[in-house]
């Protein structure tokens, strides 16, 4: 007997189906091309000395002996290039009140974090480059470091930036009202002090970047490893003057980004310059001990937070406080702030209280910017509302499981809006708790626990729901003031022969963009998928678009992708209806041929439309002009963001005498609405989840009193490597967002949202029996030790 | 000490004869002077394993190697494996099970790969993901990746005689 037709049985039926990457095979052949690997002609590199002390005057800076060692063609310093860059500052309008000090490709005066770029020398090679950096002695005066973010905002402390008045980025609350009242009437009240250590992208290739002006024509090419080259061929041309027609921003293959590639960095903004000065192009690639003490961190917060609930566990209200590190200035240009502003806003959103109260204070000190990270702010305000609610369990006696039942807003109550102004469209929180706990049996694991607790072994069951922001509108940054766009745009074209190329804004980062795009194109179009072409990354021949963050490449890329091969598509049916003298509404795509809509009979095929509208236009009909390329955009409207929504669980083996944790499973139930390409979207989630982990047990930013980053190379700060990891099972439930027509979310950020959270639940519960409580990640086995009174 | 030192030695089949600083490391003289850039650096400490060749049959870490040291070896990198085709499996169950994301780590776990599934037997997936613990992936949570090397192993031990005649053949 056959089964029913799926959709997935139509000709071109691609959504939903897990195709592998056409382009990951050039990368496996060892084929792939980054920044790294790009040589020019007479092309130069940059090394930069920096400086050794976390806050300190600059005294003199004495260049004489450095220029005369070999190889040497420019040394530049703040001076020389704040001469040709306009300096910015990275604040956001809609973020009232807030300030930051502006900023230069070198700085001219002091420095504010160790390791900050003081002086730029280019040579023939690397090597010589580094030797002349050697020779270069600065004079520093030391000032006193401002690192503790309560030292920093203590009357007295020294300021950062004395133009500004203190050290005090921005501040902001919420307050619903009736926060006091209920926390002094619930019959459960649960609090705690939440820290969340600094850890950073550590992306397998370091940040790399070869500009290559060209005086002859006041003309800019940039080869950069970065997710976002509209927003950077933006930013070139309006800091360095040069007209925006004029720069050319190619992200090639790029090794790793997850949000740690689309700031503005200090060297970056210099090596621009330092072409400009010389009309050569120069290459720079942080090594790995630079990439620690000058690509952005992530997290660093201190939250202070309870929950009320009533006695039998329903969630009354929260009350939160978030302290936030973000180095000596906002990043560029997208801020410092948005992490901490999605900590507060993202506390409880899984959950339908509507009493809430949050502080956030985002503060200046002597580090490294800390700035957008995969999963901005999620797995901060994840782990400190899904603690909250296991304490609550256990306060109210209840399961973990059904204390969240109990209070996950009901799948039927869309649409509806958090405390905090976040709105939801549809979110699946009671389908993906039951799915859950089913995907990992957990009433079988809960009796395994206690059967093994008899016999000396912890486990520890962890779970966490999460809330993610996807597809974001112009909200997110474009309200702001910031020239970051919402909108993407794609160059579709029929060529000659039949084969399609497209050309979108959206990029590539390995995780599959191109891919996608080829589904949806070939299906919307009606095209074999093989003889799709998508190019991404190159200002010059794709459309000016947000391209690739904030997991909007499948939500926006993909329904601009659909909506302009609709579009496309109407064009080759109104050549075909000409050609064939029928309506062409009467007729269809299949295959590669025009088919009568009603019988699925072939009637011509693409490549033939093709070629006559190229090579035989005198045959069509008079007045017919074949429009067989086209452009189109797509900004989201409609919800501001498109939520997505998701359960993750956490399985552990803690050896109580060592603090070692064992992690034996992970579980993700997650809803990114339409699943363009499964595999690729697991891949995501996992990916994801092992960077959260990464947080949870090992990545740790280590400062000095002084500021000094302390474990700043790969053999210090530790990673998660796959001996570490565990497997990890993924499910899905698909509630399509009605803003498009493609009904996709994204699903970058899920993954990495929610791992921490499940995993120091996980831990807490191994703890239980010994009245063990561990409120920080990473969670390490001192740390553990001490939660444990071992030591 | 820092006048060049003339090295010889055999890569991917090919014999090489250059002059090297005698600072320069393996990773630089095969990444820079000989344009295979296939091997990528991402550490330089010996610890991430994206630079990962073969040097005499064994897999070495050349950013950890002077390219001096290398003076009269054999070495292999990925463009080698590839153009020998003795890698096509595992680089095709890569691709079929996406156990990559940016690539950047890929040549080496692919060296990595590549030396485990030359010893017999099937390795369990601990033995597997032990066997990674010297390669960094950023992207993938590595559950492909041991995924992939274990289907590999599964078909090259299902199918020995076949993969030998093959190997003759190529």
């Amino acid at each position: 007997m056959n089964a029913p037709l799926s959709p997935l049985d139509r000709p071109n039926s691609y959504i939903g189906r897990s195709v592998p990457r056409p382009n990951a095979k050039r990368l496996l052949a060892g084929r792939g091309r980054y920044v790294t690997d790009i040589v020019l002609p007479r092309m130069l590199h940059a090394a930069f000395v920096r400086s050794p002390y976390a806050h300190a005057r600059i005294v003199s800076i004495d260049l004489d002996a450095a220029r005369k060692m070999p190889g040497v063609r420019l040394i530049a310093t703040g001076e020389d290039l704040a001469r040709l860059c306009t300096p910015w500052v990275g604040t956001l309008d809609h973020f009232k009140g807030m300030k930051s000090p502006p900023q230069l490709p070198l700085p001219v005066d002091k420095v504010v974090w160790s390791g900050q770029a003081v002086v730029a020398i280019v040579a023939d090679t690397r090597a010589l480059a580094e030797d002349a950096a050697e020779a270069i002695m600065i004079e520093f005066d030391e000032l006193p470091a401002v690192v503790d973010i309560d030292a920093a905002r203590e009357p007295g402390s020294p300021v950062i930036s004395p133009e500004l008045g203190d050290n005090i980025c921005f501040r902001t609350t919420l307050d619903t009202g009736g926060v006091d009242e209920i926390f002094a009437s619930a019959a459960h009240v649960v609090e705690g002090e939440f820290h969340f250590g600094r850890h950073t992208a550590v992306t397998m290739e370091p940040r790399a970047i070869i500009a290559d002006y060209d005086a002859s024509e006041s003309r800019l090419t940039v080869h950069h490893a970065t997710q976002t080259p509209y927003q950077f061929q933006d930013l070139y041309a309006r800091h360095y003057g040069i007209p925006e027609a004029s720069v050319r921003v190619i992200a090639p293959d790029i090794g790793g980004s997850f949000g740690m590639k689309l700031h503005v960095y200090h060297e970056d903004m210099a090596v621009v310059g330092l072409s400009m000065m010389l009309g050569r192009p120069v290459k720079y690639v942080a090594d790995r001990m630079e990439s620690f003490v000058s690509d952005i961190h992530a997290r660093d917060h201190r939250v202070r937070a309870r929950m009320a609930a009533d006695a039998d566990g329903t969630i009354l209200a929260m009350d939160v406080e978030d302290v936030t590190g973000i180095g000596a200035f906002s990043a560029y240009p997208r801020t410092s702030v948005v992490e901490g502003n999605q900590v507060f806003r993202l506390m409880g959103a899984p959950y339908g209280f509507q009493t809430y109260r949050a502080d956030l204070q985002v503060v200046f000190q002597n580090k490294v910017q800390m700035s957008q990270y995969r999963a901005v702010g999620h797995p901060i305000a994840c782990t400190v509302t899904e603690r909250l609610v296991d304490m609550v369990a256990a306060k109210a006696s209840c399961d973990v499981f059904d204390v969240r039942a109990r209070n996950l807003i009901p799948d039927d109550a869309y649409p509806c809006a958090s405390p905090t102004g976040y709105r939801f469209e549809a979110l699946s929180h009671h389908a993906c708790l039951a799915r859950l706990r089913t995907m990992m049996d957990y009433d079988r694991l809960r009796a395994e626990q206690a059967e093994l607790r008899t016999r000396g072994i912890h486990r520890g069951i962890g779970i966490a729901a999460f809330v993610e922001i996807t597809n974001p509108g112009p909200a997110f940054y474009g309200v702001g003031g910031a020239r970051i766009s919402a909108q993407d745009g794609a160059f579709l074209k029929i060529m000659p022969s039949g084969d399609v190329h497209c050309a979108i804004s959206v990029t590539e980062l390995g995780q599959g963009t191109e891919t996608i795009i080829s589904q949806i194109v070939a299906e919307h179009l009606g095209v074999d998928r093989a003889r799709v072409k998508v190019t991404t990354g190159d200002t010059e021949n794709t459309p000016s678009g947000g391209a690739t963050w904030a997991c909007r490449g499948a939500g926006i890329g993909g329904e601009t992708a659909l909506q302009t091969a609709k579009k496309l598509k109407e064009n080759v049916l109104s050549v075909a209806g000409a050609i064939l003298q029928e309506q062409p509404n009467r007729l269809d795509i299949r295959n590669g041929w025009i088919i009568d809509a009603a019988t699925a009979q072939q009637r011509i095929e693409l490549a033939e439309i093709a070629r006559i509208a190229y090579f035989r236009s005198d045959t069509l009909p008079p007045g017919t002009q074949a429009q067989l390329s086209i452009a189109h955009h797509y900004a989201p409207q409609g919800y501001p963001f498109a939520f997505t929504n998701g359960m993750q669980a956490s399985h552990i083996e803690l050896d109580v005498e060592t603090g070692f944790v064992r992690i034996l499973k992970h579980w993700v139930v997650e809803d990114c609405g339409r699943v363009i390409n499964p595999m690729l979207v697991d891949e995501q989630i996992r990916g994801g989840v092992v960077q959260g982990l990464g947080a949870a047990f090992f990545e740790e930013c280590l400062y000095g009193d002084g500021g000094q980053l302390i474990n700043g190379s790969l053999a210090d700060y530790l990673v998660p490597m796959a001996v570490e990891m565990p497997d990890i099972a993924i499910a899905h439930v698909e509630t399509l967002t009605m803003d498009t027509q493609l009904g996709a979310k994204g699903v970058g950020e899920a993954g990495t949202a929610a791992a921490s959270a499940a995993a120091l639940n996980a831990v807490n519960d191994a703890m239980a029996p010994f009245g063990g409580v561990l409120a920080q990640v990473p969670m390490t086995p001192v740390r553990i030790l001490k939660a444990l009174g071992r030591i | 000490m820092t006048a060049p030192v003339n090295i010889q030695m055999t890569v991917n089949g090919e014999a090489v004869s250059c002059a090297v600083a005698p600072r320069e490391t393996l990773a630089d003289f095969l990444r820079q002077g000989l344009e295979l850039t296939g091997t990528h650096t991402g550490c330089e400490m010996g610890v991430c394993g994206a630079c990962l060749v073969v040097l005499d049959g064994q897999v070495v870490h050349s950013c950890l190697t002077f390219a001096v040291q290398a003076d009269g070896s054999v070495i292999e990198t990925i463009e080698g494996l590839n153009d020998r085709s003795v890698i096509a499996d595992i680089q095709e169950a890569f691709h079929a099970r996406n156990a990559l994301q940016c690539g950047f780590c890929t040549s080496g776990v692919l060296m990595t790969a590549h030396s485990l599934l030359s010893q017999p037997g099937v390795p369990s997936r601990e033995q597997i993901r032990d066997a990674l613990s010297g390669n960094y992936c950023r992207c993938t949570g590595y559950e492909a990746i041991v995924d992939a090397i274990e289907s590999v192993a599964r078909d090259r031990a299902a199918a020995p005689a076949a993969r030998q005649i093959e190997e003759a053949g190529a």
